[in-house]
């Protein structure tokens, strides 16, 4: 197990924070939730607990990237989505304004806290926003490249992180679709921590004999499709994987692009179905909601027995 | 424009007295309702309730320069309250961000000038706004900010009462007080009528100046009167009298202002001009600010 992504983003801020003197780094009361407070530790007066109020949170951070300024604002994924979208819309993003959208907690990762705490439309919300780059990292190097990147950009980037420690993938030295094993009976996309899942699906795959190629897609606007449409060419089997409802998210991205783009497969895409969750340990969660191992490697085999005409 | 306002608006980067001033909006005024006008759109209401305000910022107050829009140093204002874009634009257009001209392609089609103010279309917009109630957030940061990149500049808020009666505003106050940054302002353009009625009708703010001061913010003592420009010049001053933020100041005004039938009304928050209407409010701002060119 990896440290938690959370972890690594608390200390990259801070580690940032040495070298960017416009870093700014803002929180609504869960800063040591979010670990933000490991870079207000170092950087006091450059950060600013602005109590539970996430909507003005957004809103003073855009006024401070006016003044050239690089904010970062942390807070749980949902209720930043949620309760600061008009703020994310109308001030950040129309005005392309470069803010750093840090949603901890993302996806079921709250697991105990329970629905009210689970974020899994979020990425749906902002996709849908322009002017929003979409980074859902896997792993906890993943998650800090994702901070380098968004810092490097000139406008805002929603960067959702989890809470809990998920195994380390692969490393690339910059975030982007990264192959995880070879294969040429089905491709697998998976978003965010669902890759782990996805990799050990491809050994139990592997028994049966038939071989997954696993990609981890941390990016889900700008899509970059290239790895997955060469793989699809391949394999004619296309198999996403995402912690987040399956209208708007990550399944909807590819299919979008490929039903667009002439790119035809047998398709299935695995994410939570129109329900909300429940508390829970995180496993076991997320294994009823059809993010497991087992599950996606179920999927898989059913998909690569289907033919499209 | 007559030659009176010609001559005034020759050199406006020069700082106006107040019976000036008070000449200046009422001819912006004239513009904005006929503009409103022939362009079938647009709020009228609480454009002509802020227009001293605006006014006396940009040709008396702010530190700016018209020819450098975006100049780090630049003393800024957010109309938290968008849609008098059309009062915004006015100004800025006449004190020189862009030809007075453009203001008839207001809420065209590829206009620089969208219906509510968009900061990166439009020369000297600080701040894009229109959903109400993000003002003082924004421009909280954007005071805070000054601190942390060791400038000066002054940030003021213009809110009317739909700011003031959405809860982020309250959440700005309330953080506001807890980071006081220097230099920040927040002008309530208090002219009490919303859309759908009167503020009492629709969501009942008084006491108004003693829930700001519970909030933690330095409130002008009095209520200053927002349609007369020797009023706010003299709030002006106060904003100078001490080292104690954030200020607040309550500005007593008219929706609707200068036009007998729309004075406080709020059917003319956003209503079209029609062809009557517009030329018997035309002959009324003409008379008013023939009445205050006299007086120059």
């Amino acid at each position: 197990m990896s440290v938690a992504m959370r972890d690594a983003f608390g200390k990259k801020l801070a580690e940032l924070g040495r070298t960017m003197p416009e870093l700014v780094v803002l929180d609504a009361d869960v800063s040591s939730s979010t670990k933000s407070a490991i870079f207000g530790a170092e950087f006091p007066e450059r950060f600013f607990n602005v109590g539970v109020a996430e909507a003005n949170m957004v809103d003073i951070a855009a006024g401070m990237a006016t003044a050239g300024l690089r904010p970062v604002v942390n807070a749980f994924a949902i209720f930043l989505a949620l309760k600061a979208t008009d703020q994310i819309r109308n001030t950040i993003a129309y005005n392309n304004l470069p803010v750093v959208i840090a949603g901890a907690y993302g996806g079921l990762s709250d697991s105990f806290d329970g629905a009210s705490h689970q974020a899994i439309t979020d990425i749906a919300l902002m996709r849908a926003i322009p002017n929003m780059q979409v980074i859902v990292p896997s792993d906890a190097r993943q998650a800090e490249m994702a901070l380098e990147y968004a810092l490097k950009q000139d406008g805002p980037v929603y960067i959702r992180l989890n809470r809990n420690p998920m195994p380390d993938l692969p490393a690339s030295d910059v975030i982007q679709t990264v192959k995880i094993t070879e294969g040429s009976d089905i491709t697998i996309a998976a978003n965010g921590i669902t890759a782990s899942f996805a990799t050990e699906a491809a050994e139990l795959l592997a028994k049966d004999g038939i071989k997954a190629e696993v990609f981890s897609v941390p990016f889900v606007k700008p899509f970059t499709p290239d790895a997955l449409v060469e793989s699809v060419k391949k394999t004619n089997k296309m198999l996403t994987v995402e912690e987040h409802v399956l209208f708007g998210g990550f399944g909807s991205t590819v299919s979008e692009y490929c039903m667009k783009e002439g790119v035809f497969c047998a398709f299935d895409s695995i994410g939570i179905e129109d329900t909300f969750t429940e508390s829970g340990p995180y496993d076991t969660l997320l294994a009823k909601y059809g993010i497991s191992a087992e599950a996606i490697a179920d999927r898989a085999r059913a998909l690569v027995k289907k033919n499209i005409k | 424009m007559d030659k009176q306002v010609k001559d005034l608006l020759a050199n406006p980067q020069r700082k106006f007295n107040a019976v000036e001033l008070d000449v200046l909006a009422a001819y912006f005024r004239t513009v904005i309702f006929d503009t409103l006008h022939d362009r079938g759109t647009g709020h009228w209401g609480g454009a002509a309730s802020v227009a001293e305000l605006t006014t006396a910022l940009y040709f008396n107050r702010m530190n700016i320069k018209a020819d450098d829009p975006t100049w780090a140093d630049r003393d800024r204002v957010i109309l938290s309250k968008g849609h008098a874009s059309m009062n915004l634009y006015t100004t800025l257009a006449h004190r020189g961000y862009f030809p007075v001209e453009e203001l008839a392609t207001f809420r065209k089609l590829d206009s620089r000038l969208q219906g509510h103010p968009c900061m990166t279309e439009t020369p000297g917009v600080d701040m894009s706004t229109g959903a109400l109630g993000h003002g003082l957030s924004i421009g909280l940061g954007m005071a805070m900010a000054a601190k942390l990149t060791d400038k000066s500049y002054w940030t003021y808020v213009i809110s009317g009462e739909g700011c003031l009666n959405e809860g982020q505003t309250w959440e700005a106050m309330m953080s506001a007080a807890k980071f006081k940054p220097k230099n920040f302002v927040l002008m309530i353009d208090y002219n009490k009528v919303q859309l759908d009625g009167t503020e009492d009708e629709i969501m009942p703010l008084d006491p108004l100046a003693e829930k700001l001061s519970s909030f933690g913010w330095n409130v002008a003592p009095k209520m200053y009167d927002g349609n007369k420009s020797a009023d706010v010049l003299a709030s002006f001053e106060w904003m100078d009298s001490d080292d104690v933020w954030p200020k607040a100041v309550i500005y007593d005004t008219v929706k609707g202002k200068g036009v007998s039938f729309t004075e406080g009304k709020n059917t003319w928050h956003g209503a079209v001009i029609d062809d009557e209407s517009h030329k018997k409010g035309m002959e009324e701002l003409q008379a008013d600010l023939n009445r205050k060119e006299a007086v120059l």
